[in-house]
């Protein structure tokens, strides 16, 4: 019972977590057909500027709660800024190109990411903990778990809300599903297809960078994390269907609690059942859960 | 082929390979361990003259790799014809079964589901004690025919063994993409559904590439392993995958010899920049990759091609 408890609220956390991350990464591809290679690295330097801040804030011994403030708005600025870097200077001449060429294109901006991240924060591990301490623990039926960890949930149920009433309720909400559905049709009907593509990356990317600072607190912040990140975003997009919000909300929870599953019982196969789960869906729905079936162009 | 070019690539054969063991033993042994990243990205290349990007031949690499590994260390076979045939024949019983499934899909699905599978082989890698986990384990010296090489001399012969596999190999790969299933390939990627009018089977010609690749990944595998003498599950990372994606687009689909051009070529520049700039070299590639994509789409060998064109150019 303890341990179904404890499974349940890892699996939580750990789902709302991949879900953050997951949405970005599934919005940009529902809009732009780019899968996002270097979405784990808008994570890593949403990380690293969000603890770095924090790190700095509290060196200042200002109020200690304003440090979320700090933390959020950090990584807000880097991820955006360098999303309108990344996308202006050249995403923007690249659309129109082979969908794989795209995920090559995002592939090498990843590598200059990683290394540009090195160059201005080092390789040294970052902590910023005093956000995941200030909220406290809970004990509840024997176990211990950290508030941080619940408001994670939290925030990760108000971005849900957000993107869900942003996309089926508000009129630009409208043009981008437009985009999404047909985009030449869409400029033929003069929507500016290029702004809208711009600004859906920068959501993608700031949603991406929010999730590094959200994770921050809760662990080191190292070299190469965003690296490790990628792969696990991919699984649950891939398991709810790419460019689907709920695929990815749906995929996140799947994947979450198979993982926490595994951590609690068989340690040993924490990794492997992730894409095993991965595997099993597509074996059965080849394009994911909630994906739109394409008409095939011949 | 013609015999004069058959004895062409035998001489060849015979000046990398005298070439390869006059050479300072730290080139000789890039130069292997590019020969045998060769050899994956020509197995990469096959695949994606049909269409299909793999984003998980480190799988296949990674396979052959530990087969190697465990042969010498656990099983005391250091045979390297052997190690290659056993490597050959567990990466294709393996693609067999995963080809069944993955053969279905096209574009980016094949691509992230082929990475998929080799982050599940490194998933249960990096947690077997018995494997070494993350540190991986040596690799015994191999020998050949009963032929116990010493310790130095046993790079020697992964070379030369290496460059011989690699000219064979290049040649079949270079014959069978003039056959019909070659041109097969290149219709798949074309257009599917006018190749099965036609009455070829598109999944067939997928499944058989898979297959070849997969075979070529784990030769390329195993010289790594008996070369560098150590295995670690950082082979079947998904970045590994994608430094063969890389060596593929720089040096193109068009003709068999380039992705072993590029292999040598990526080797030489990794090692320099990683000598220059160890903080920023994959930066360097990063931009390397982007700048291809930009200016370069057809890979390093489109040069050659233009130079060839040129030249028949100047001469009707």
């Amino acid at each position: 019972m303890k341990q179904l408890l404890a499974i349940l609220v890892d699996g939580s956390v750990y789902a709302s977590w991949l879900f953050i991350i997951s949405a970005g990464l599934t919005l940009i591809y529902g809009v732009m057909r780019i899968l996002n290679m270097s979405h784990g690295s808008f994570y890593a330097l949403g990380a690293y500027s969000g603890a770095a801040m924090v790190g700095w804030y509290f060196s200042t011994g200002s109020v200690p709660w304003f440090s979320f403030v700090a933390l959020i708005a950090a990584a807000l600025v880097a991820g955006i800024s360098v999303g309108l870097l990344v996308e202006r200077g050249l995403l923007r001449f690249m659309y129109g190109r082979d969908e794989v060429v795209m995920i090559l294109v995002t592939y090498g901006v990843l590598l200059i990411m990683e290394d540009a991240i090195k160059l201005i924060w080092g390789v040294e591990p970052y902590f910023a903990y005093q956000p995941y301490t200030l909220l406290g623990r809970t004990k509840f039926a024997g176990l211990s778990f950290a508030n941080y960890d619940f408001m994670l949930i939290g925030v990760s149920i108000l971005i849900g809300i957000a993107l869900w009433y942003g996309l089926n309720r508000t009129r630009n909400g409208k043009l981008l599903r437009v985009v999404i559905h047909d985009r030449e049709i869409a400029s033929a009907l003069g929507i500016n297809v290029a702004r809208i593509f711009t600004i859906t990356f920068l959501i993608g990317a700031g949603i991406g960078s929010l999730a590094g600072a959200l994770t921050a607190p809760g662990l080191s912040v190292v070299p190469g994390m965003g690296i490790e990140v990628i792969v696990l975003a991919f699984a649950v997009v891939v398991i709810g269907g790419l460019g689907s919000i709920t695929g990815a909300l749906v995929g996140a929870l799947i994947v979450g609690m198979a993982r926490a599953t595994a951590v609690h019982l068989y340690p040993d196969v924490e990794l492997f059942v992730i894409y095993a789960v991965m595997g099993l869906v597509l074996a059965f729905r080849p394009q994911g859960l909630f994906a739109v079936a394409n008409a095939r162009k011949i | 082929m013609k015999t004069r070019s058959l004895a062409l690539l035998s001489v060849l054969g015979l000046v990398v390979i005298v070439g390869g063991l006059l050479l300072p033993q730290w080139m000789s042994y890039l130069f292997t361990i590019a020969m045998g990243k060769g050899l994956v990205v020509l197995g990469l290349v096959l695949l994606m003259r049909a269409g299909l990007v793999s984003f998980g031949q480190g799988l296949y690499y990674c396979v052959g790799a530990y087969v190697a590994g465990m042969l010498t260390q656990f099983a005391d076979v250091t045979d390297i014809l052997v190690i290659m045939l056993a490597s050959v024949a567990v990466s294709v019983a393996i693609a067999a079964i995963i080809g069944l499934l993955l053969c279905r899909y096209r574009e980016i699905f094949f691509a992230m589901f082929s990475m998929a599978f080799s982050m599940i082989l490194y998933g249960l890698l990096v947690r077997n004690q018995f494997l070494g986990s993350t540190d991986g384990f040596n690799v015994a010296n191999p020998s050949l025919l009963g032929w116990t090489p010493g310790a130095e001399a046993s790079s020697d012969l992964v070379l030369v063994v290496a460059v011989i596999l690699v000219i064979t190999l290049g040649t079949v790969a270079w014959r069978y993409l003039k056959s019909l299933s070659g041109y097969a390939g290149e219709a798949v990627r074309e257009n599917e559904i006018r190749l099965e009018y036609l009455g070829g089977s598109v999944f067939r010609v997928v499944y058989v590439k898979y297959i070849i690749a997969a075979a070529l990944a784990a030769i390329g595998g195993t010289i790594t392993a008996l070369v560098s003498g150590h295995v670690d599950p950082e082979m079947a990372y998904w970045t590994t995958s994608g430094e063969f994606v890389f060596i593929a687009l720089m040096g193109g689909t068009a003709h068999v010899a380039a992705p072993l051009v590029a292999a040598v070529l990526f080797e030489a520049l990794r090692t320099y920049a990683f000598a220059v700039a160890p903080y920023t070299w994959q930066m360097i590639l990063g931009f390397a990759l982007l700048a291809i994509i930009i200016f370069m789409p057809s890979g390093l060998w489109s040069l050659v091609e233009r130079f060839q064109n040129k030249k028949a150019g100047k001469t009707s």
